[in-house]
């Protein structure tokens, strides 16, 4: 079913975990449909991101991608980051199942969410955006913490 | 790599004493049972002889037998035909929420032709009570189908009494039992059972070949038409192996049916038991004790079901889950939230079912791997703040 690439970023994920110093996190999907990422990225003055880390709650291809798409950003500018596509992910995976496409969305939509949460953060805004992506099942934005 | 099979519930391994008594249908004995020779009457005798076993491990009567492809056929010959048959007394069927999708898009597609169908929803550990059918049966209620045990979470239903209800108020009472036999002792006359489908591979029998039991007197049109098999009720030449097959099987599993329950039973409390204390945050899905003696079914709260199995396989294990990933579709299994456990519990399902061939030895290796799985996954997941 999975590429043996995915395979690999799934039995061992690279940058997996929180970022001491992150700067810039942001977290995407919700429990109900199944899959939640969270994006942790150290962003250094010259706009670089210098380190960056995942969690994700979700399935072989959530892990994956978000794995990947760790790897993709690392080193790179906030600006080329913002580039990053789902589709560029899946290329490096050497693809996905069609039914886990929507992983690799996911995985996009956390870097930018990442990057927002940088820039407001910068800027001093507080009123974090919800970057929630639906699945089709009305969800009342509680960022993915499970309910009994 | 030590290879542990936890996923009996999807299907067995073939039983080797059933395989010898499938080979000669897969070699010499080739002949097409409806033949006059003697190649013909040689298949013709082996399938009657397991239409005998079927009969006798079921308390029916040889007739009242049809060989089927498979579980899934029967319980379709069930719906669609006492629909079309019994149309003029009423277009009325009632189920439950928590069937097998051969019985729920089967109902569904008979509700595309004209006929009304309630699911009777169920209780938290998924199931109907004998008093929710009696309340929904009315005057132009034509059938009544109720799974014997539940494929995900094991829960058996009081099939008896919903039999009873089903006797007294004159409703054919159709029972999927696909999960149950050869696990669980069934007479169908004396649970009030008039129809029942079952399939071989579920008790350590071949794939592809199942049964119906039909009550004498009630009539179940044929599905196939064709040639005059089966008393003209399922046309096409019989798998001859597969029926031989399923006859071995069911008489192998029925004659040592408490010994196996018992064992089983013995397995299976202890996987339960074991993982409720290695793992915090599980939830044991489906009835503690009302449950099929092979089958243990969690929540494991904060991951996700495909990357436990993933993980599992991994190590060597198979097992299944309800999760939406593993389901095809966006919403986590229909048995589950039936049950009312929330989407995101769902997810994070787990159903380990065991075998003949399970071992202390396996359930001690699930109980060893599958804690560190589940630390592995939680340490990756943005919900677990252990
Ligand atoms: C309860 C139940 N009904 C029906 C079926 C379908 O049986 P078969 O695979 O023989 O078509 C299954 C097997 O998955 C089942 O568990």
């Amino acid at each position: 079913m999975y590429t043996e690439k995915v395979m690999d970023h799934f039995q061992n994920p690279r940058n997996m975990g929180e970022v001491e110093g992150a700067n810039g996190v942001g977290m995407v999907g919700n429990a109900k449909c199944g899959d939640i990422m969270q994006m942790f990225l150290k962003i250094n003055d010259d706009g670089i991101i210098e380190d960056v880390g995942f969690k994700t709650f979700g399935c072989g291809a959530a892990v994956a991608t978000s794995s990947m798409a760790t790897e993709l950003i690392k080193g790179k500018s906030v600006d080329e980051a913002l580039k990053l596509t789902n589709s560029a992910v899946v290329e490096a995976l050497e693809g996905l199942p069609p039914a886990k496409l929507h992983c690799s969305v996911l995985a996009e939509e956390a870097v930018k969410a990442a990057i927002d949460n940088y820039h407001a953060r910068k800027e001093g805004r507080t009123d974090e955006e919800c970057n929630c992506v639906s699945c089709g099942h009305d969800h009342e934005h509680e960022h993915g913490e499970a309910e009994e | 790599m030590k290879r542990v099979y936890m996923d009996n519930a999807a299907t067995t391994a073939l039983n080797k004493e059933v395989l010898e008594a499938m080979m000669p249908y897969l070699t010499d004995i080739y002949g097409n049972p409806s033949s006059l020779h003697t190649f013909g009457q040689r298949a013709h005798t082996a399938v009657e002889n397991a239409r005998h076993q079927v009969a006798l491990a079921l308390g029916a009567d040889d007739k009242e037998i049809i060989f089927t492809g498979c579980g899934t056929e029967s319980d379709n010959m069930v719906l669609l035909g006492i629909a079309e048959r019994y149309k003029t007394k009423g277009r009325h069927i009632i189920t439950t929420a928590v069937e097998h999708h051969a019985v729920l898009y089967t109902a569904q597609r008979l509700e595309k032709m004209g006929y009304e169908v309630t699911y009777l929803p169920v209780d938290e550990y998924g199931r109907v009570s004998a008093e929710q059918v009696a309340e929904a049966i009315r005057p132009d209620t034509i059938l009544v189908s109720v799974m014997f045990a539940n494929n995900e979470v094991g829960t058996i239903m009081p099939i008896k009494r919903i039999g009873a209800v089903c006797r007294e108020k004159g409703v054919f009472f159709h029972t999927d039992a696909v999960q149950a036999v050869g696990h669980i002792a069934i007479d169908v006359n004396e649970m009030n059972i008039d129809l029942l489908s079952l399939s071989a591979h579920k008790f350590h029998g071949p794939k592809g070949v199942g049964a119906l039991y039909v009550k004498k007197g009630i009539v179940v049109p044929a599905l196939l038409t064709g040639g005059a098999q089966e008393r003209n009720k399922r046309a096409g030449t019989e798998n001859v192996a597969g029926i031989v097959g399923l006859g071995k099987a069911i008489e192998l599993a029925c004659a040592k049916i408490e010994e196996t329950g018992e064992r089983m039973t013995r397995l299976r409390d202890r996987l339960i038991d074991g993982i409720a204390s290695a793992i915090p945050e599980v939830k044991l899905n489906g009835h503690r004790f009302e449950r099929l003696p092979g089958n243990v079914n969690y929540s494991i709260k904060y991951i996700e079901g495909e990357s436990i199995l993933l993980m599992l396989d991994l190590n060597g294990i198979a097992a299944s889950s309800g999760s939406a990933c593993t389901s095809g579709s966006l919403d986590p299994s229909h048995v589950l939230l039936a049950m009312g456990i929330p989407h995101e519990i769902a997810h994070g399902s787990l159903r380990l079912t065991l075998g003949d061939d399970t071992t202390d030895e396996d359930v001690d290796y699930v109980l060893e791997t599958l804690p560190k799985v589940v630390e592995k996954l939680r340490k990756m997941s943005p919900l677990y703040k252990g």
